[in-house]
């Protein structure tokens, strides 16, 4: 099993639910701290425009009572110039509060996406081989802009409700207690509408983002499998697989909708309730002759400052459940530890290309993949493997980079166990090119130059030669400058795999390995790569996997591979005697060979005389 | 060895840092590694009204929520208008009674407003992601139209953003946006008719201050316009530069690339979040410019209103509070507009990305007088075809081929020879630039796609595999299929006994692209699907390239079987591979070059005799 490392995390399976979401909610938090300066300079302006709030509706009080009823006019125009400075006032603050909180929210996003993006860059095959591209996206993505909204947008307009309520209440409070009380007799109903309202959104979130994740992860598929789709006709199958999966999103959407519908006109209900009953007992106690009638006006508009705090709770709940949903999927990735890192001490020097397999065992679940590998590789030597399909060639090859870790043994390279070596400085060495060929977005110069990006465009069009590439790139429209879409697409699979095998020499390997690197290339120019190859990697250790034995009957060590087994190893000539599996294979190519020599013998050309 | 010296340290330095600066090259850019392009114009009705011509289907909601929206905004309108009785008529005259019933009026309010709310937001929600459900249905119904082509100058990646991102972009616009700005429109009319009609001189002081914002907003529109096109665009740069990094990591790691990618991001982050600030700076201005110049027409209308009051003109306590309440009602919605504004630009982005896919014209289509090709002998000929993928540059010139029913075609040639080109006709993926192709003397073009492509079965180069289960990978040939007839298939192709052999069988559970299983037996398993299907036509297209010579062997001996019949198109570089074909054709450059049995090229001594010499050299090594 490759054991330490899984899509989802399910360390903290045993912890109660509210221990985990004050822990999200605390590591979430912990991504502001760096800006913390920030934040302050936000809380204190955003402290400030709250009080300086608190200042108009009180000049409006003011005014009514003495200016419009008690007829001060003197008073009018201090009165008009003092909410005019305090808006002044309070523009200012507005315009610095948001710039600072807005660098808290880039800041957070920004360090989130790079550690992510390292995270990943750590990860394993092992991780890679689980997960869909897709669905990784649609986090990256989607999740990252809910943590943005919290932090720069809902952070800050919870501060500023938990602050005007208590702001508010005092003032009330000194007004007139018996009102106030009026008014806050429907908090706990609120409270409990709150609470019930918080507990339904959060779960109909959750299932939206997974939702659209695999909403994503079924259109990358399609996309990415387009020509088996269209080759097979199959496209009313993949809008009916698309619309089940567009419905379900439909459905959890509109149902989170209806949570809303449900809770927060409710919610509005309950303050309205608070303002109407200001309004009769309020108006009740002037009448009575308790209240002045500026009192009145004025409370009143301080009521409108604690009902939207009131009412906004329902809007930042929502984004806090929002962003604590996502906050969880990004700490799930972070949280992957990657099955495959450089230890601590780690061995990091030049490589000089011997290899080792000792007692080598790797299985997958339950399948053995490679059982009791013995191998010795001096440097310098050429190994070829050769065996059937799924007899376990690649996952050998791959245990050398340290792809993956060997479930039992060891693989040594240079004596050192590839786990005690740098990876860096391992992978740095070993140039590879794998079986699908993956070419970036590039110009196809700088896919060359993948591995060493301070190759000169000699060096680079010297791999291209040795390749076998540098002819049809010249011929491209635009040379080594014209760009090869995702994919490679718009160059041929032989042309794909020649742009690798040069992208593999460049990195000037102390061992590289050829992953059937040749299979769509045709025999005459696999045979150039071939010469040009032994001169290139005369000294260094060589890997070849191949089916045809042409490519591979020159190695210095053949291995024979069946069930994850080497069966059989030697040379050529050793081998014919020795392995039987080896010999049928010979046997049927050479056959094939035979009959080749015969026909064209039979048209009466011989093989005599050809040239190379 | 000397081959790759240490010299020239700075060989491709220009290119990344050309890569870098987005503006500093005049080359095509369109798919970068990291770019995404940014299609992005001043607002444009038509494309407006495009969108919201996906309403019209939902036309009964949309009037329905738009009464309910009146009468939300008239009971929230209404309330100040009774605060400003309660105070005047009643409070001041003592009347209780009075208070009283305009305290339950108010009440009554409140629970019009709660059940008005609730079915605006539940019905709402259901026409905002009605709309969404189709726009991504026909988004996806039509990229399952699109030829090739589309495909070839696409990554992934960017297809995927329109189908998911822009459209949820689209989401908030409709469900929230479109909202809010019907309410904020219906408020501001109903306020200042209110305005007006409580006392028209105030209402035209206090609304003296609006040109002055409208100055300072269309002053700002545009600069936030540009900066937060510059904001989407370098957005894109990071997922485009995501995308990439997520598909092509194992070469990453191979290369030991992680620090400069990590070191490329982080600028590109940076270019992002300094593009973000720069937008927000300037946004910013919006919010407290409308807040001083609310606070400005309250001064406004209480310094006029005051004068009125001591003149002694028809002007209460209650009018002039009612009045201010009003006006901050009037604000609001004021400030909502210049974000509704904002949010409209992004979405309008978006819902050009999206029309710009639905308008790419599906170029292979069936014809609208397309025949149903019944079952097909299987007869091909390609009758002088010309061909590129673009129209500048063509891979295929003047190609003439016959194949009669049940042959074996093997197309021979160099690597970009044109080979997969010819195959891909057959299937009708491209439409030749000229000459016919004819199955059964039927032109292609002039059947449905559909029943053509029912009856081709086609193996490629690269194998793909769906997520989901070895038997679904199996049954996607035939959506029908027994299990017996899955298994035989399996059986025929040798992929039976490798199935069993995994954890589960034929439930075993495949990842996208298949990682589990080797390339060979991704191929095999795609044989099997092939085979499934019962083509009359089958095409293989280097299928058997990553296949030991052993499996092969044993492929080769079942397909000998099941050709029989059908005739077939053969691609492959062992020449031992296609010797027995009935039919060899030689592609060189674009061009057959020579055509004809095994033994009759061998006799002419040209370009495949050379092919057959060299592979027998090779072979003569051993």
């Amino acid at each position: 099993m490759i054991a330490g490392e899984s899509i989802f995390n399910q360390n903290n399976g045993s912890l109660p639910e509210e221990v985990l979401l004050v822990r999200t909610i605390r590591r979430m938090l912990s991504y502001a701290v760096p800006y913390w300066q920030h934040l302050l300079v936000a809380v204190v302006t955003l402290t400030t425009l709250t009080v300086l709030g608190m200042v108009n509706p009180y000049f409006s009080g003011m005014l009514v009572d003495r200016v419009l009823k008690g007829g001060e006019k003197q008073l009018l125009l201090p009165i008009c110039g003092g909410m005019l400075l305090v808006a002044l006032a309070r523009g200012v603050l507005r315009y610095i509060k948001g710039c600072q909180i807005e660098r808290v929210g880039q800041g957070v996003i920004y360090d989130l996406r790079v550690s992510l993006y390292a995270h990943l860059q750590r990860l394993s095959f092992s991780y890679y081989d689980k997960v869909r591209t897709g669905e990784l996206m649609s986090r990256l993505t989607g999740d990252v802009e809910a943590l943005r909204v919290f932090f720069s947008d809902g952070i800050l307009n919870l501060y500023e409700c938990a602050l005007t309520l208590v702001v508010v209440m005092v003032i009330l409070l000194k007004m007139n207690t018996k009102l106030t009380l009026l008014c806050l007799s429907m908090s706990p109903f609120l409270a409990w509408v709150v609470f019930r309202f918080d507990s339904q959104i959060r779960p109909a979130y959750s299932h939206i983002r997974r939702q659209n994740a695999s909403l994503s992860a079924v259109v990358q598929e399609n996309i990415a499998g387009v020509r088996v789709v269209k080759a097979f006709a199959r496209e009313q199958h993949e809008i009916d697989k698309f619309a089940r999966e567009n419905e379900k999103l439909w459905e959890r959407v509109v149902y989170s909708a209806d949570v809303r519908a449900t809770y927060i006109p409710i919610m509005d209900l309950l303050s309205g309730f608070s303002s109407v009953a200001v309004l009769w007992y309020g108006g009740y106690q002037v009448i009575q002759g308790n209240l002045t009638l500026g009192s009145f006006v004025a409370f009143n508009s301080y009521i409108w400052s604690l009902i939207w705090p009131i009412r906004r709770l329902g809007h930042l709940v929502n984004l806090l459940e929002q962003a604590l949903a996502a906050a969880e999927r990004l700490f799930e990735i972070l949280d992957t530890q990657p099955a495959i890192a450089s230890p601590a001490g780690a061995v990091s020097r030049k490589v000089r290309g011997k290899v080792e397999f000792r007692n080598v065992n790797l299985h997958y679940g339950s399948a053995d993949v490679l059982q009791d590998i013995n191998l010795v590789v001096e440097p310098g030597t050429t190994v070829a493997i050769v065996g059937a399909t799924g007899s376990g060639k690649t996952s050998l090859v791959n245990l050398i980079p340290r792809f993956y870790d060997v479930t039992g043994g060891q693989v040594l390279v240079d004596d050192v166990d590839v786990r005690d070596w740098d990876l860096g400085a391992l992978r740095k060495h070993i140039g590879i090119a794998l079986q699908e060929t993956f070419l970036f977005s590039m110009p196809v110069g700088d896919n060359i130059a993948f591995g060493r990006q301070d190759a000169s465009q000699t060096d680079i069009e010297a791999a291209a030669q040795a390749a076998q590439a540098h002819a049809f790139i010249s011929d491209l429209p635009e040379g080594y400058d014209t760009f090869v879409g995702e994919r490679g697409i718009g160059l041929s699979g032989g042309q794909r795999q020649r742009v690798a095998i040069a992208r593999a020499l460049l990195t000037d390997p102390r061992i590289l390995i050829l992953d059937d690197a040749t299979s769509s290339v045709d025999m005459e120019t696999e045979h150039r790569i071939q010469i040009a190859l032994r001169s290139i990697m005369q000294g260094r250790t060589t890997f070849i996997i191949a089916h045809r034995l042409a490519t591979v009957k020159d190695a210095d060590i053949i291995l024979v591979m069946e069930n994850g087994r080497i069966v059989a190893q030697g040379t050529h000539d050793s081998l014919l005697l020795t392995s039987a599996i080896y010999n049928d294979i010979y046997q049927e190519q050479y056959r094939e060979q035979e009959r080749l020599r015969d026909l064209v013998q039979a048209t009466g050309t011989t093989g005599g005389g050809v040239v190379g | 060895m000397t081959w790759c010296r240490q010299q020239g340290q700075r060989g491709v330095g220009w290119l990344a840092k050309a890569r870098k600066d987005p503006k500093a090259t005049s080359k095509p850019r369109t798919n970068l590694y990291d770019q995404d392009e940014a299609i992005e114009k001043p607002f444009d009705k038509a494309q407006f009204v495009r969108l919201l011509s996906f309403l019209r289907p939902y036309r009964q909601t949309v009037v329905y929520v738009l009464a309910l929206m009146i009468v939300l905004a008239v009971a929230n309108l209404s309330n100040p208008y009774l605060m400003k009785i309660a105070i005047d008529v009643h409070i001041t005259n003592g009347n209780l009674l009075g208070l009283s019933l305009i305290g339950l009026l108010l009440l009554g309010l409140q629970f019009v407003v709660l059940y008005c709310s609730r079915q605006r937001t539940r019905l709402m929600s259901r026409l905002g992601q009605n709309i969404l459900l189709d726009m991504r249905a026909q988004l996806f119904a039509h990229i399952q139209r699109l030829s090739f082509k589309f495909f070839d100058s696409r990554p992934a990646g960017k297809i995927m953003v329109r189908i998911t991102n822009d459209v949820n972009q689209l989401n908030q616009l409709l469900t929230g946006g479109l909202v809010n700005l019907i309410t904020d429109i219906i408020s501001l009319v109903g306020i200042t008719l209110v305005m007006f009609w409580m006392n028209w001189q105030l209402a035209l002081f206090s609304l003296l201050v609006v040109p002055l914002l409208l100055l300072i907003a269309t002053k700002l529109r545009r600069l936030v316009r540009e900066t937060w096109r510059d904001v989407r665009y370098r957005n894109a740069n990071i997922n485009a530069n995501l995308q990439e990094t997520l598909s092509g990591m194992r070469v990453i790691q191979c290369f030991g690339r992680e620090e400069t990618n990590l070191q490329h991001f982080r600028d590109l982050n940076d270019d992002y979040k300094n593009a973000w600030m720069r937008a927000m700076r300037i946004n910013m201005f919006f919010g407290p410019s409308v807040d001083i110049t609310q606070v400005i027409g309250s001064v406004v209308v209480y310094w006029f209103g005051s004068q009125l009051l001591f003149a002694g003109n028809n002007i209460t306590v209650g009018e002039l509070v009612a009045f201010i309440g009003y006006l901050g009602r009037f604000w609001g919605p004021i400030s909502d507009l210049s974000n509704i504004y904002n949010q409209l630009l992004i979405a309008m982005a978006s819902a050009e990305r999206v029309f710009e896919i639905l308008d790419y014209p599906v170029d292979i289509d069936d014809a609208p007088d397309a025949i149903e090709l019944g079952t097909i002998r299987g007869e091909v000929i390609f009758d002088n075809v010309t061909f590129g993928y673009n129209d500048d540059r063509m891979v295929l010139q003047n190609i003439n081929l016959h194949a009669q029913p049940g042959q074996t075609i093997a197309l021979v040639g160099p690597t970009g020879a044109g080979k997969s080109s010819i195959i891909n006709l057959v299937s009708r993926f491209y439409d030749p630039q000229a000459g016919s192709i004819y199955i059964d003397g039927q032109d292609i073009r002039k059947v449905s796609l559909n029943s053509l492509r029912r009856q081709i079965g086609l193996v490629l180069q690269d194998t793909f595999i769906f997520s989901g289960t070895v038997r679904d990978n199996i049954r996607y040939g035939r959506l029908d299929a027994t299990e017996a007839e899955i298994i035989a298939a399996a059986k025929a192709v040798n992929a039976h006994e490798f199935i069993m052999q995994l954890e589960r069988g034929y439930d075993t559970e495949l990842q996208e692209r298949g990682s589990k299983l080797s390339v060979g037996q991704r191929q095999l398993i795609s044989f099997a699907r092939a085979l499934l299907a019962d083509p009359r036509i089958l095409i293989l297209d280097e299928a058997t390239s990553s296949i030991d010579t052993h499996t092969e062997k044993l492929i080769q001996e079942a397909l000998a079987v099941l050709l029989q019949g059908r005739t077939s198109f053969v691609i492959a570089h062992r020449l031992s591979t296609i010797r027995d074909a009935d039919l060899i054709v030689v592609i060189d450059k674009g061009r057959i070059v020579e055509q004809g049995t095994h033994l009759e090229l061998l006799g002419r001594r040209g370009v495949y005799y050379n092919l057959n010499r060299v592979q027998l050299l090779q072979g003569e090594a051993m």
